[in-house]
C-alpha cells in the first residue's frame, strides 16, 4: 500500500503520477463518501479546490512548484476563509463568509495547497469529543460509536481516515494533541506565538496555537515550515527566523535525555495506555535516549488553573458575538437587551455558554483576585515547573490521554468528567510549549497516543525524535479498516 | 446657606490623539467621513483579528506626560474594559487600568485673583474610543463605527478643583497644552477634546469627601461651567432637605439646561477588567523618553514666563497670548518687527486683531491680517507717523480691504500732523474762536483742556499728533 | 455568599474537598446575575443545570486555593519577556464597508441597525 503521507503525495506529485486535479477529485469523492458516516467536514469546497489544483497543476509544470504544492488539505473551520463560510462549529457563525484569510490560510495557499473543505470542530473549539458542534458529533473512524476528541475533531478524523494527508487544527489545552491520539494520528501544538493566531477565531487568546494533523512527523515538519514564521498583525507572534524543520529532522537521538512525567503515570491512567506508552519509551531508549523520571509537582494544578483563565479569556472574546455587526441575530427583538440575550443563547451551544458564564464570574467584581490572579499565579508556578525540567531533559514524555476513544455520549453529562480528559495537555497550554502526540499502538483496536513536550521553539527536536521513532514503528501508517484504502490509487 | 459648603471637583478629559491612523488597525481617523467606511475588520471586532498598538499613540501620551511633569512607566498594560453596548464592537474596550503609560503630573492655573493653583494630574492613560449611536429613528438606534477604535489619552486629575471656574481654568489649561504639543487638534465640536467631571460637595472645612456624581460628555467649557454650577446646586438642595447624594452617572441635557440620571448605564457595573491577552506590555526605553523630551516645544507656561521676563508684560497678557501656540507665535512674529513696544504689540494683537478674528469667525492660519501687515501698522504708531486711534481705522480698513496699512495711510490722508507750527495755528483760532472757553480755562476750570484737544483733533481729522498738541496746548493757553 | 473569598482565607483550615464542593455552590439568583452580565438569556429549565455544572467547575476550580502563592507574580502570557511590537502610524486599511457589512443582520444606508437604545 502506498502510504498516504504528505511526503508520498508531494513525490508522487513531482514524477507526474498523477496530477493535483486528480488528487483533489479523489481527496473530494473520498469526503463525500465518508460524510455520512464521519460528519468529518462541515463545508466541502469542491469547486475552489478543483480551481487551485489547476492552478497547482500548472506550477509543477512550469517547475516553480514546492513540496506541499498542489497537495490536498482541510482546514479546521476556525480558521477564516475569504469567501468561504467560517462556521466555529456554531449556529452563531452558522452563515458567517469570511471576508479575509487567516494568516496560515494565505501561507498555505501560497505554498499551493488545495483546500478541498472546512473540518467540523467543537463549538468554539470548547469540547474534547466534538460532541459540542453545532453541525453534529463526529464519529471515530476507527470506530464510529466513539468520539474522535475535540476540539479538533473533524480534523483528526478526517487525517486518520485519510480524506486529505493533513488538516490544520488548534490547540487550547490539547485540542490537537488528544484527538489525534484517539484518532491514531500524528499532532504538533507548536510553541506559543510561532504560529501567527491571526484569521484563528479566538477561545483563550493566552493559550490558543495553531498546529496541524499529520499521517507522519515528516508531514507535520514539512507543513509546520510552512506555517510557522512571524506575522506583523499578531502582537504575540515571535520574531525569530524559522529554523529547517525538515533537515532538523535528521539529527542524531543519541544522548537525547527524555524525562518521563511523573505525574502523568500515577492514578487514572488506563493501564491499556499506560502500556503502549511504556513500548514507546523503551523504543526511544533503544534509538539511544536516556530516560529518567522528572516530577512537576505543580502539573496536577494545570486542569484548574485553566479552568479559569481559559473561560474568563472566552467570555471576554465571544461578547463581540452580540447580532449587530455579524452572526446570528434573533427573530423580532424586543428591545436591545432582547436583541443581545437572545442571539446569544440562540446562537451558542450549552457548553460555550457554561464556559462564558464560568469566566465572567471569575472576572466579576470580587472574584477577580480570588480566581483570575490566582490562576496566573498558579500558572507561574506550573511555567516554573518546566523550566525546571527542561534544564535537566530536553524532551518530556507522557501519554496524550488518560483513555482511549470513549463513546459517542457518555461523558456529555457531567462537564467535569469531560474536562479531565485533557489532563495531560493542559500544561504545555500553560507554559506556551510545543508538544506533540503520536501513534504508539492499540488497546482494544483503539489508537494511543504518546505525547512529547519540548522547551520554547523545540519543534525541530520534538520533530526529529518523534520521526526516529516512525522509522522504527508503522503504528502511524495503520489506517482504520473501514478508511484505509490507498489514497494515492484512487487518483 | 450655600456658603458652608465647598464644591470638590475632579475631571477626566478625553483628548483624541492627531494620528493618522486608530490605535490598533491601519483604517483612518479622519472626521466626517461617510458612515462605517473608516472601520476595518479590527475595528469592527470581526473574529480572528487581532490588535497591534500604533507607535505614534505612545509617542504622544509620553509627550504629555513630560510636558505635565509626570512619571512615563516604562512598562504599562493594556487591559480590557468589558461591557456591552452597540457602539462597543467587541464587547470590550481595550484601555490602560492598573499600569498607565503616565503617571503622577500637574498643571498650575491662573485664578482669578491673579493666584496660581497647582492641580494634580494622577494619570493619563491610553484607550480606544467607541463608535457613535444615534437615536434619531423610529423604534431604531444606528451605530456608526468611523469613530471606533480611534485613539484617545484620558487624562484624570486629583479632586483638586473647588468651582466650576477652576475646572474650566483647567480644562481650557489642558486643551491649550495637547494642542501646543500638537498631539490633538482640540475640536470640541467633533468631539476630539471632551470630559466627564466627578462633582461632590461637603461641608467646609470638612475633610471626607462627599457622594460624589459624574457629569458625562461635556464637550464646550461653557457646558462644564454650567453642568457643573447644576448638580452643585441639586446637590445642596438634596443635603439641605435632609436627602443623600447618590452615586451615579448624569447627563448633562444642553437644550434643556438641566442634568439627569442615566440609570440605564449604572445597571450591572462591573467591568471585568483584566490584562488583555492580545496585547503585550508596552515597554519604553528611558532613550525614548530622552528623545521626546528633546522633541517637546516650549511649553505656554515657560513661553508665558518669558514674555512677562522679556517683554514685561503682565501674567494675564501673558497667559491670553500664549493660550494657543498659533497666537503667541503670530504675536511673537509681530514684536520682531516692532521690537521697542511688545506691549503695544500685546494691546493689537490682543485688541483688535482678536475681536476681528473672533467676530469673523476665523483662526489665526486664515486671518485677513497678516503678522508683518500688523507689524507695519504698530510701527506706523511707535514712528508717529499715526496716533493709535487713527490706527483703529487704518485695521480696520486693512482687514476688511486686505490693504497694506502704508497704502490707506496715504490714500486717506491719515498720516500725523507733526509740524509745530501747523498744529500751533490750529491752535491759534480755536482760541479765537472760543474767547469764553479761553477765559474760563484761565480762571481754573482745568476740564477744558479737553475741550481744547477735541476741538484742536476736529479740525485736524485727528491728525494731530497727540503729544505735539498736547504740549503746544498748554504751552498756549497757559494764562 | 458561599463561594470563597480568596487567597486570604486560604490560610485557615480546610474542610476536605468533598465537602468543599459542595459549599461551593451558586445559587439560582447568582447564576441568572452572571447570565445577565454575559447578555444570554436562560430560561427556567437551563437555570438549574447552570447552578449544578458552574457549581461543580468551581468545585474544581477550589484546588487553586490550597496553593501557597505567595510572593509569585501573576503570568498573564506564555513567553515572558516578550514586549508589544508598535506599528508605524500608516493609514492601511481601504473601505471595505460593502464587504464588511454583507454579514451584517440589519444595514440602512451604511449603518448598522439596532433596536432603539434608550438612555
Amino acid at each position: 500500500m502506498t502510504a498516504p503521507t504528505l511526503a508520498a503525495l508531494s513525490a508522487g506529485l513531482k514524477a507526474r503520477q498523477y496530477s493535483s486535479v486528480e488528487l483533489t477529485r479523489a481527496a473530494l469523492a473520498r469526503v463525500e463518501r465518508s460524510q455520512p458516516q464521519l460528519n468529518a467536514l462541515v463545508t466541502v469546497t469542491a469547486e475552489s479546490a478543483l480551481a487551485a489544483a489547476a492552478a497547482a497543476d500548472q506550477r509543477i509544470a512550469a517547475g516553480t512548484a514546492g513540496p506541499l504544492t498542489g497537495v490536498p488539505m482541510i482546514h479546521k473551520d476556525i480558521f477564516c476563509t475569504a469567501g468561504v463560510r467560517t462556521t466555529c462549529g456554531s449556529r452563531m457563525l452558522s452563515n458567517f463568509v469570511s471576508p479575509y484569510d487567516a494568516h496560515i490560510v494565505t501561507l498555505l495557499a501560497d505554498a499551493g495547497m488545495v483546500m478541498v473543505g472546512k473540518a467540523n470542530m467543537d463549538e468554539f473549539a470548547m469540547g474534547s469529543s466534538n460532541e459540542t458542534s453545532y453541525f453534529g458529533p463526529v464519529s471515530n473512524p476507527w470506530d464510529t460509536a466513539r468520539v474522535p476528541g475535540g476540539s479538533s475533531g473533524g480534523s483528526a478524523a478526517a487525517v486518520a481516515a485519510r480524506l486529505a494527508p493533513l488538516a490544520t487544527a488548534s490547540d487550547t489545552g490539547g485540542s490537537i494533541r488528544q484527538p489525534a491520539a484517539l484518532c491514531g494520528v500524528t499532532g504538533i501544538k507548536p510553541t506559543y506565538g510561532r504560529v501567527s493566531r491571526y484569521g484563528m477565531i479566538a477561545f483563550a487568546s493566552s493559550l490558543d496555537q495553531a498546529g496541524v494533523i499529520t499521517v507522519s512527523a515528516e508531514d507535520a515538519a514539512m507543513t509546520l515550515q510552512a506555517m510557522a514564521g512571524f506575522d506583523r498583525r499578531d502582537s504575540t507572534s515571535i520574531d525569530a527566523p524559522v529554523p529547517d524543520y525538515v533537515a532538523e529532522l535528521q539529527q542524531p537521538l543519541a544522548g537525547l535525555r527524555i524525562g518521563i512525567l511523573k505525574e502523568f503515570f500515577g492514578e487514572g491512567l488506563s493501564a491499556a495506555i499506560e502500556g503502549p506508552v511504556r513500548e514507546a519509551l523503551a523504543t526511544w531508549q533503544r534509538l539511544g535516549a536516556t530516560v529518567r523520571e522528572v516530577s512537576l509537582p505543580s502539573l496536577p494544578l494545570s486542569v484548574p488553573t485553566y479552568y479559569v483563565v481559559a473561560p474568563a479569556e472566552a467570555s471576554s472574546n465571544l461578547a463581540r458575538f452580540d447580532g449587530v455587526r455579524f452572526g446570528h441575530r434573533c427573530d423580532k427583538p424586543r428591545d436591545l437587551m432582547d436583541l443581545y440575550k437572545r442571539s446569544r443563547a440562540e446562537g451558542f451551544g450549552a457548553e460555550v455558554k457554561r464556559r462564558i458564564m464560568t469566566g465572567t464570574y471569575v472576572l466579576s467584581a470580587g472574584y477577580y483576585d480570588a480566581y483570575y490572579l490566582k490562576a496566573q499565579r498558579v500558572r507561574s508556578l506550573i511555567s516554573d515547573d518546566f523550566r525546571r525540567a527542561f534544564t535537566e531533559v530536553d524532551l518530556l514524555l507522557g501519554p496524550t490521554t488518560p483513555t482511549t476513544a470513549f463513546g459517542l455520549g457518555d461523558k456529555t453529562s457531567d462537564p467535569i468528567t469531560m474536562y479531565l480528559n485533557d489532563i495531560y495537555t493542559i500544561g504545555a497550554n500553560m507554559a506556551g510549549l510545543p508538544a506533540m502526540s503520536l501513534p504508539c499502538g492499540f488497546a482494544d483496536g483503539l489508537p494511543v497516543g504518546v505525547q512529547l513536550i519540548g522547551p520554547h521553539f523545540a519543534e525541530g527536536r520534538l520533530l526529529a525524535a518523534a520521526h526516529a521513532y516512525q522509522r522504527e514503528t508503522d503504528w502511524h501508517l495503520r489506517a482504520p479498516p473501514a478508511f484505509g484504502a490507498d489514497f494515492a490509487g484512487e487518483a | 446657606m450655600s456658603g458652608e459648603w465647598e464644591t470638590v471637583i475632579g475631571l477626566e478629559i478625553h483628548a483624541q490623539l492627531a494620528t493618522k491612523s486608530k490605535i490598533f488597525s491601519g483604517s483612518a481617523t479622519a472626521y466626517g467621513a461617510e458612515s462605517n467606511t473608516q472601520a476595518d475588520l479590527v475595528d469592527l471586532g470581526y473574529p480572528g483579528v487581532l490588535p497591534v498598538l500604533n507607535a505614534e499613540v505612545v509617542r504622544m501620551a509620553a509627550k504629555f506626560g513630560l510636558a505635565v511633569g509626570a512619571t512615563i512607566n516604562r512598562r504599562s498594560v493594556f487591559a480590557r474594559k468589558n461591557y456591552f453596548y452597540p457602539d462597543l464592537p467587541k464587547g470590550y474596550q481595550i484601555s490602560q487600568y492598573e499600569l498607565p503609560i503616565v503617571a503622577g503630573g500637574h498643571l498650575d492655573i491662573l485664578l482669578e485673583d491673579g493666584s496660581t493653583k497647582r492641580i494634580g494630574i494622577t494619570r493619563a492613560h491610553l484607550e480606544e474610543d467607541a463608535g457613535k449611536s444615534q437615536h434619531e429613528g423610529v423604534g431604531v438606534s444606528t451605530i456608526d463605527l468611523n469613530r471606533a477604535g480611534t485613539p484617545l489619552v484620558e487624562i484624570v486629575s486629583e479632586p483638586d478643583m473647588r468651582s466650576a471656574k477652576e475646572a474650566v481654568a483647567y480644562m481650557k489649561k489642558i486643551h491649550t497644552l495637547v494642542r501646543y504639543l500638537g498631539i490633538c487638534d482640540g475640536n470640541m465640536q467633533e468631539g476630539s477634546f471632551r470630559c466627564d467631571a466627578n462633582v461632590s460637595i461637603r461641608r467646609r472645612g470638612a475633610e471626607k469627601f462627599g457622594t460624589r456624581a459624574e457629569l458625562k460628555n461635556l464637550n464646550s467649557f461653557r457646558y462644564v461651567e454650567k453642568a457643573i454650577n447644576l448638580e452643585v446646586a441639586r446637590q445642596i438642595d438634596i443635603l439641605e432637605g435632609g436627602g443623600k447624594v447618590v452615586q451615579e452617572t448624569r447627563l448633562y441635557d444642553a437644550d434643556k439646561d438641566e442634568t439627569r440620571s442615566m440609570r440605564s448605564k449604572e445597571e450591572a457595573n462591573d467591568y471585568r477588567y483584566f490584562p488583555d491577552p492580545d496585547l503585550l506590555p508596552v515597554v519604553i526605553e528611558d532613550s525614548f523618553v530622552e528623545a521626546v523630551r528633546a522633541s517637546l516645544p516650549e511649553l505656554p507656561d515657560d513661553k508665558a514666563l518669558r514674555f512677562q521676563q522679556q517683554h514685561g508684560l503682565s501674567p494675564y497678557d501673558a497667559g491670553v497670548l500664549t493660550a494657543s501656540a498659533e497666537m503667541a507665535a503670530f504675536y511673537e512674529s509681530v514684536v520682531a518687527l516692532v521690537p521697542s513696544d511688545p506691549k503695544l504689540v500685546a494691546n493689537t494683537v490682543m485688541g483688535d486683531f482678536s475681536a476681528s478674528l473672533n467676530k469673523d469667525n476665523l483662526d489665526i492660519a486664515n486671518s485677513r491680517v497678516s503678522a508683518a501687515q500688523l507689524g507695519v501698522l504698530v510701527s506706523r504708531i511707535v514712528d508717529n507717523t499715526i496716533s493709535g486711534k487713527i490706527a483703529k481705522e487704518v485695521f480696520e480698513a486693512m482687514w476688511a480691504e486686505g490693504l497694506e496699512a502704508d497704502a490707506v495711510i496715504e490714500s486717506r490722508g491719515l498720516r500725523q500732523i507733526t509740524d509745530a507750527g501747523a498744529i500751533g495755528a490750529v491752535i491759534d483760532a480755536i482760541m479765537a474762536a472760543n474767547p469764553k472757553q479761553l477765559a474760563d480755562y484761565r480762571s481754573g476750570k482745568d476740564k477744558l483742556f479737553g475741550f481744547f484737544v477735541g476741538q484742536a483733533m476736529k479740525a485736524t481729522d485727528g491728525k494731530a499728533n497727540p503729544a505735539l498738541l498736547n504740549d503746544l496746548l498748554k504751552a498756549k493757553l497757559a494764562p | 455568599m458561599t463561594v470563597f473569598l480568596g487567597a486570604k482565607s486560604s490560610k485557615a483550615a480546610r474542610p476536605p474537598t468533598s465537602t468543599r464542593a459542595a459549599t461551593m455552590s451558586l445559587s439560582s439568583k447568582q447564576i441568572e446575575g452572571i447570565a445577565h452580565l454575559a447578555r444570554l438569556e436562560l430560561d427556567a429549565a437551563e437555570i438549574p443545570r447552570y447552578v449544578d455544572s458552574l457549581s461543580s467547575i468551581l468545585g474544581l476550580v477550589s484546588e487553586l486555593e490550597r496553593v501557597n502563592t505567595d510572593g509569585i507574580a501573576p503570568m498573564a502570557h506564555p513567553l515572558e519577556g516578550q514586549v508589544q511590537r508598535l506599528r508605524a502610524d500608516v493609514v492601511s486599511s481601504p473601505n471595505l464597508r460593502d464587504l464588511l457589512q454583507a454579514n451584517a443582520p440589519q444595514v440602512d444606508a451604511g449603518l448598522y441597525v439596532v433596536p432603539k437604545v434608550i438612555e
